[in-house]
C-alpha cells in the first residue's frame, strides 16, 4: 500500500490531492508529520506544500461544489478529530472527479464528516461570541481571555470588530498563546508576555482595572442572580447550555475577583 | 452609579424575570460608523444561562415595578407589599451600554409596570429606546414591551427604535382574563398588536418605493401566555397561538408555566410546582406548528383537549394515527418524513438531499442523526426488519417508548402483591 505524508496544513491537504492526481496514484492513507505511521507499507510519498498547486485545487473545488460547501470544508478542517484529514482528502478527490456536486450526499462518510465537523467548529466559534467577557482596563482597552477547543479566534474577529468598532480591545487565546489587538482602526496579531499574572488567571489586577469596572461586574453578578426563578432551578440545563469549561472566564460565575 | 442602583437593579430584574421572551433573533444589522453594536440574526446569541437554565440574552428589566393594575397572576400587582423601585432613563441607558461593551448582553428588553396611565408609561419606554439609538448610537438589539392601552402615536414612536415589540396576552381566553384581571380585556391587548402589525406592513410598502425609509420593528412581534393560572385547555391555548401565527408579523408565542407568586389569591390554583412538563409539551406543540407543518387541530383531540404529558405531541399524533405509517424514507415527500417521530428538521433535510444519490439504509439514517429507537416503528427503508406500528399496535409502541425512558423493562414480570 501507498501512503502520503504532509505537513498538516490546509494548503498541504490541497497539495496532497494535486499530487495524487499528478502521480496517478491513490494513497491508502494520509498522515501528518507527527502521526505515527502504519507498521507496513510499500511506499511513502512526502508531499511538499506548494501554494500554486494548492491554489489550483482550490479553484477547481470552487467550480464543482458551492461556495458554502467549500467554506464549510475550511471550517471543518480546524477540528481536532485526527481522522478528519483523511476524510477531507477523500471528500475533495470525490468532489473534483464527480460531474455533479456531491456536497449533499450525506450517506457518504466523508461528506457527512465535513458537515459534522463544520458544525462542531462553528458551534465552538459561536460559543466564543456567547461567553467571551471583557474587562475594562485603566487605559480604556477591553481585555478578554479565551480557551477555545479549536483555533477559531480568527473566525470571530469580524463580529467583534464590527460590534465594538469604537473601543480598543484585546482578545487572547491562552492555549495557543496568541491574540489580536484592535486599536479602533485595524486588528494586529499579538503575543503577550506569558509571565504576567493576568496570563495565568485571565483577570486583570486592581491597578490595571478601570475605576468603574468592579461596579459593573458587581451589577452584572447581581443581575445574573436576581433574574433566575428559584422555583424552577435547573442546574443540569444550565451546564448543558453553558458547559463548565467556559466558567473560568465568566464574570458571573466567579465571585469577587 | 452606586449601591442604590445595585439595589434597584436587583428589584427590577427580579420583577421582570417572569417574562419569558429572551430571543435576540430576527434582525441582521451591521454596525454604522460611529456606532456601537450589531445584531446577528439567525438564532441570536445567548450570553449566559441562569441557575434556572433559562438563557440570558438581553438585559431584561423593568423601568418600574409600581403598577396601577391588580392582576391576580402578577407579582407586581398593586395590592402586593413588595419592595418597589424605579430606574431613571439615564441609569438604564448607562447600564445597558456598559454591559453591552463587556459582551454581557445582546441588548435591552424593556418592560414596565403601568404608572399613572398607559401613555405616560409608553412614552418613557420610547424615550429610553430613542436615547440609546440617537444619543449613544446604540445599534444592538432592543425589545420593547408595548403597554396595553397605549396610543397609536406612541407605539409608532417606539417601533422606530425597537427591533422587536411585544404585548402579552397572558391569559388565553377572555373570560378567564376578566376573572383574574377585571381591569383588563383582550381588546387592550389586540389593539397595540394591530398597531405594530400595521406599522410593519406600512413600512414594508414604503421601503419598496424608497430604500432609505427607516425600518419599523424589523424582528416582528411576540407574545406570551401564562399556563396553569386559568382553567384553559391546551387545545384552546394552541388554537389561540395558531391564530396569532397567522398574523404576518407574529414571530413567537411564549408559554410561561405559572409560578404561584400570589398564593393568597383564591382565584388562582394552588400549585406546589410550576407546570413545567406541560409548558415543555406546549413548546413542542408550538414547534410542530412552526416547523413541522402541523395544524393546531391535529395536535390534540377534541374529546381529549390536553396534551399527553407522558409522550411528546409528535409521538402522540403518530400513535393516534397509525394508518399514516410506515413512511418510506426513500420515496415519501419531505412533509411526511417530518412527521416521523425521531426525525427532526435537520435530519429530514439531510435525508431528502442524500437519497438523490442512492437508497438510504437504516445504517445511513443512524449516522445522519435519526433517533432510530423511535423512528424504527414508523419507517421502511429497504432492509430494515423492525416491526412497524401497523404490525404491532400503537399500545405496544407506546409501552416500548415510554418504559424505555423510565428505565423499566417491560419484559420483566412484576410481582403483584395486592
Amino acid at each position: 500500500m501507498t501512503i502520503f505524508k504532509f505537513d498538516g496544513t490546509f494548503d498541504g491537504l490541497l497539495t496532497s490531492v494535486f499530487d495524487s492526481f499528478a502521480r496517478k496514484e491513490t494513497p491508502d492513507g494520509l498522515y501528518r508529520e507527527n502521526d505515527s505511521l502504519p507498521l507496513f507499507y510499500d511506499s511513502m510519498h512526502e508531499v511538499v506544500t506548494d501554494e500554486e498547486k494548492a491554489g489550483r485545487v482550490w479553484t477547481k473545488l470552487g467550480k464543482v461544489i458551492s461556495h458554502g460547501a467549500r467554506s464549510a470544508l475550511v471550517s471543518a478542517y480546524l477540528t481536532d478529530n485526527p481522522e478528519f484529514p483523511w476524510l477531507a482528502f477523500k471528500f475533495i478527490c470525490r468532489a473534483v472527479v464527480s460531474e455533479t456536486s456531491i456536497e449533499s450526499d450525506f450517506s457518504d462518510p466523508s461528506v457527512l464528516a465535513v458537515l459534522k465537523e463544520c458544525r462542531r467548529v462553528r458551534g465552538e466559534a459561536h460559543r466564543i461570541l456567547q461567553f467571551l467577557r471583557f474587562q475594562k482596563g485603566v487605559d480604556g482597552t477591553y481585555f478578554a481571555m479565551i480557551e477555545p477547543l479549536f483555533d477559531i479566534l480568527p473566525m470571530t474577529l469580524n463580529h467583534f470588530k464590527d460590534r465594538f468598532a469604537d473601543q480598543r480591545f484585546i482578545i487572547y487565546d491562552r492555549l495557543r498563546n496568541y491574540g489580536y489587538f484592535y486599536d479602533t482602526q485595524e486588528l494586529k496579531r499579538i503575543k503577550l508576555d506569558s509571565d504576567m499574572q493576568y496570563m495565568a488567571t485571565g483577570k486583570l489586577s486592581d491597578e490595571q482595572l478601570d475605576s468603574d469596572e468592579r461596579l459593573f461586574q458587581e451589577l452584572w453578578r447581581a443581575y445574573f442572580k436576581s433574574t433566575a426563578i428559584m422555583e424552577r432551578l435547573n442546574p443540569r440545563k444550565q451546564r448543558q447550555d453553558m458547559p463548565v469549561r467556559y466558567w473560568k472566564y465568566l464574570t458571573e460565575m466567579n465571585g469577587k475577583l | 452609579m452606586t449601591e442604590k442602583v445595585l439595589e434597584k437593579l436587583k428589584i427590577l430584574a427580579a420583577a421582570a424575570k417572569y417574562d419569558v421572551s429572551c430571543s435576540s433573533s430576527g434582525t441582521v444589522r451591521n454596525n454604522k460608523s460611529g456606532g456601537v453594536g450589531n445584531t446577528v440574526g439567525g438564532v441570536g446569541v445567548c450570553h449566559s444561562f441562569a441557575a434556572d437554565g433559562r438563557c440570558i440574552s438581553l438585559l431584561k428589566i423593568m423601568l418600574t415595578n409600581y403598577c396601577m393594575y391588580d392582576c391576580a397572576y402578577c407579582i407586581n400587582r398593586r395590592s402586593n407589599d413588595i419592595p418597589r423601585a424605579t430606574l431613571s432613563v439615564s441609569e438604564i441607558v448607562n447600564i445597558t451600554m456598559e454591559f453591552y461593551r463587556r459582551n454581557y448582553i445582546e441588548g435591552l428588553f424593556l418592560s414596565s409596570g403601568v404608572v399613572r396611565n398607559p401613555d405616560y408609561t409608553m412614552e418613557r419606554i420610547a424615550r429610553i429606546a430613542k436615547d440609546l439609538r440617537e444619543v449613544h448610537h446604540f445599534n444592538g438589539y432592543i425589545h420593547l414591551k408595548s403597554i396595553p392601552g397605549a396610543s397609536r402615536e406612541l407605539v409608532n414612536e417606539a417601533g422606530r427604535y425597537a427591533d422587536r415589540m411585544s404585548v402579552n396576552i397572558e391569559i388565553p381566553r377572555e373570560e378567564s382574563l376578566k376573572y383574574l384581571a377585571p381591569e383588563k380585556d383582550h381588546k387592550s391587548v389586540y389593539e397595540p398588536m394591530g398597531y405594530i402589525r400595521q406599522g410593519v406592513l406600512e413600512c414594508a410598502e414604503d421601503r419598496k418605493r424608497m430604500r432609505h425609509v427607516p425600518r419599523f420593528v424589523p424582528a416582528g412581534q411576540s407574545t406570551q401566555m401564562i399556563v396553569g393560572a386559568s382553567p384553559d385547555t391546551d387545545r384552546q391555548i394552541l388554537q389561540v397561538s395558531s391564530s396569532l401565527y397567522s398574523m404576518p408579523t407574529m414571530r413567537r408565542v411564549y408559554y410561561s408555566g405559572y409560578v404561584s407568586v400570589n398564593e393568597y389569591d383564591k382565584r388562582l390554583p394552588a400549585l406546589k410546582q410550576p407546570p413545567l412538563v406541560r409548558e415543555n409539551r406546549l413548546y413542542q406543540a408550538d414547534w410542530l406548528m412552526r416547523f413541522y407543518h402541523f395544524k393546531a387541530e391535529e395536535i390534540t383531540e377534541p374529546d381529549n383537549p390536553n396534551l399527553d404529558l407522558e409522550v411528546d405531541p409528535k409521538l402522540g399524533w403518530a400513535l393516534r394515527n397509525p394508518q399514516a405509517f410506515p413512511v418510506d424514507i426513500n420515496k415519501a415527500p419531505y412533509e411526511l418524513i417530518l412527521r416521523v417521530p425521531g426525525i427532526g428538521v435537520k435530519s429530514a433535510l439531510l435525508i431528502v438531499n442524500a437519497r438523490k444519490f442512492r437508497r438510504l439504509t437504516s445504517y445511513n439514517l443512524k449516522k445522519i442523526g435519526v433517533a432510530m429507537n423511535r423512528a424504527k416503528y414508523f419507517i421502511t427503508c429497504g432492509e430494515l426488519t423492525a416491526p412497524s406500528i401497523g404490525d404491532v399496535s400503537p399500545e405496544y409502541v407506546r409501552r416500548q417508548l415510554v418504559s424505555r425512558k423510565s428505565g423499566i423493562n417491560p419484559q420483566q414480570l412484576t410481582l403483584d402483591l395486592s
